[in-house]
């Protein structure tokens, strides 16, 4: 077995190791579930069919979107920003392999983790209380390549945010522009359906939208054959793009630490 | 005790400190105090997306929705600056260093709340001031000298409710020492709610945040009376001028679990 399957199980099981954390946050994804899911059925009872959903495809948006926070860590950077900043990111550099897949395989034992201790509950709960549109068993699997595809493209976005320390030392100002466009135009906030139309079309098209929207409208079936592929397709493509920019961005951090050096 | 420096004085001091250190770097300072705005005002532009598509939600307009807004964020905004980083408590005895606050000579509930003291988190009142300022001449109701001293009025005993609630949900880690997540869920969780009509949400559930959790009271009732609307729950028009005793038992409540916390704290030990 290679070191990444490693890296990742030792990322899974750090993330793990304080279910009762997890739990904790868990409950209040779930209280902001309930929460946020009334104002969208008031909006809804106003607007029926707005942006094409109906009152439980609003619903269930609403709880695909708490359960996916966790998972898609749309409210912090990796902590490698902070290795960056204290210099720490040495260590990690002298390793034979990759800073990036590295760090993607540590996100995905995380992410891992994360979906199992903090998804369940916002879903089980809101389905007790209110009627979801739960797919069938081939959505369930499509759901589960696209909510994967919004972690590869999460990691993407947070380790090209982290790679920038290396230039601007201080990364709060960007961190807090990133968590901004992550919350607003993920379809966290609100469905991105309900964007008034320009903004909606911008918003769809950015890498944000495959944080959440798009996994969540998969969820939804509300694409199907080809649009289902397109969709898929649009989150694969920001990934490749994103993780393809990291690449480039790690291997100009290497010169730049090494003048950094002396 | 003699040499003790009374609790506003100690309080003013190491906020002062914390504020001085903070303006070692003045860039730095002044764009997290406007990206703490932002993320702020992002409910806003949420409150604003949906007005855009629905002229009516829940029965309410956008301005007196917008008014909810400003004075549930404005209340939580300040109570935030003074005590919200009294949520690390749990932190502090996970990592041992609430012992050391307890053999210095101010209340450590004083020296958590104004650890990392920073105008950055007066951000927050940002938008909630600007968006009463719009809000307030477009909402069309008949301003009595009651309804005028209400708004200064409610804004006071929400921050001061906020600020009973931060307290008391810090006390509940010295008990759920990870609960942290979770009592998130009342304060976070609490100015989302506040932000909102609660015609909005269920019977039961609004129930449960007048009589369990009485965020109702942070702008609800008095915003009732402001708005001169009816209660959907049907509650006595007395309900609606309650908001300072509810502080007051909150803070009471607060008082209480934090000195029993601290009382049956027995650190974590080796």
């Amino acid at each position: 077995m290679g070191v990444f399957p490693w890296v990742a199980w030792y990322g899974f099981r750090r993330y793990t190791a304080y279910p009762l954390s997890s739990a904790a946050e868990a409950v209040t994804n779930t209280v902001f579930g309930f929460m946020r899911a009334y104002v969208l059925i008031a909006l809804w009872h106003a607007r029926p069919a707005l942006g094409g959903y109906d009152v439980a495809d609003a619903v269930t948006f609403c709880f695909i979107t708490q359960a996916m926070i966790g998972p898609v860590q749309l409210f912090r950077g990796l902590e490698l920003s902070e290795r960056i900043r204290s210099g720490d990111v040495a260590i990690d550099l002298y390793r034979p392999v990759g800073l990036q897949s590295w760090w993607l395989a540590d996100d995905l034992g995380r992410a891992g983790a994360e979906m199992l201790l903090r998804s369940a509950l916002p879903l089980v709960a809101g389905a007790l209380v209110f009627d979801l549109n739960v797919p069938s068993a081939p959505g369930l699997a499509a759901f589960a390549l696209s909510a994967m595809l919004g972690v590869l493209v999460s990691f993407a976005i947070r380790y090209l945010v982290a790679l920038a320390v290396f230039w601007l030392h201080d990364d709060r100002g960007l961190q807090s522009i990133a968590l901004v466009m992550s919350l607003f135009f993920s379809g966290m906030i609100l469905p991105l359906v309900v964007f008034p139309g320009w903004l909606a079309s911008i918003a769809q098209a950015m890498p944000w939208a495959a944080l959440v929207q798009v996994p969540a409208d998969v969820f939804l079936g509300k694409h199907t054959g080809a649009g289902l592929l397109g969709a898929l397709g649009f989150q694969a493509g920001w990934a490749v793009a994103l993780l393809a920019a990291g690449a480039a961005l790690t291997a100009a951090a290497r010169r730049k630490l090494v003048i950094h050096g002396g | 005790m003699a040499g003790e420096t009374r609790p506003v004085r100690a309080y003013g001091l190491l906020a002062w400190t914390w504020t001085r250190a903070a303006a070692q770097y003045p860039v730095s300072m002044v764009l997290l105090s406007l990206s703490t705005a932002v993320v702020s005002a992002l409910d806003v532009a949420a409150i604003l997306v949906m007005f855009a598509r629905a002229p009516r939600i829940a029965g309410f307009s956008a301005p007196e929705v917008l008014f909810l807004y400003g004075t549930s964020t404005l209340a939580f905004a300040v109570a935030d600056l003074l005590l919200g980083t009294t949520e690390r408590l749990g932190k502090h005895i996970r990592e041992g260093s609430l012992d050391s606050m307890l053999v210095r000579p101010v209340s450590p509930l004083i020296q958590i709340a104004t650890e990392d003291f920073s105008p950055r988190r007066a951000g927050k009142m940002i938008p909630g001031v600007v968006v009463l300022a719009l809000a307030l001449p477009r909402l069309d109701i008949d301003w009595t000298p009651g309804r005028v001293a209400m708004v200064p009025a409610m804004v006071v005993t929400g921050t001061v409710i906020f600020a009973g609630l931060w307290v008391l949900t810090a006390a509940l880690q010295f008990v759920l020492i990870d609960g942290h997540g979770a009592t998130k869920s009342v304060t976070y969780g609490g100015a989302f709610l506040t932000q909102y009509p609660m015609s909005m949400f269920a019977r039961d559930f609004v129930r449960g945040v007048t009589f369990a959790v009485p965020l109702a009271f942070v702008n609800w009732q008095p915003a009732l009376y402001v708005l001169d609307r009816p209660d959907p729950l049907g509650l006595p028009p007395a309900t609606r001028f309650a908001a300072p005793a509810v502080a007051v038992l909150v803070c009471a409540l607060a008082a209480v679990a934090w000195r029993a916390g601290l009382r049956h704290y027995r650190s974590t030990g080796s």
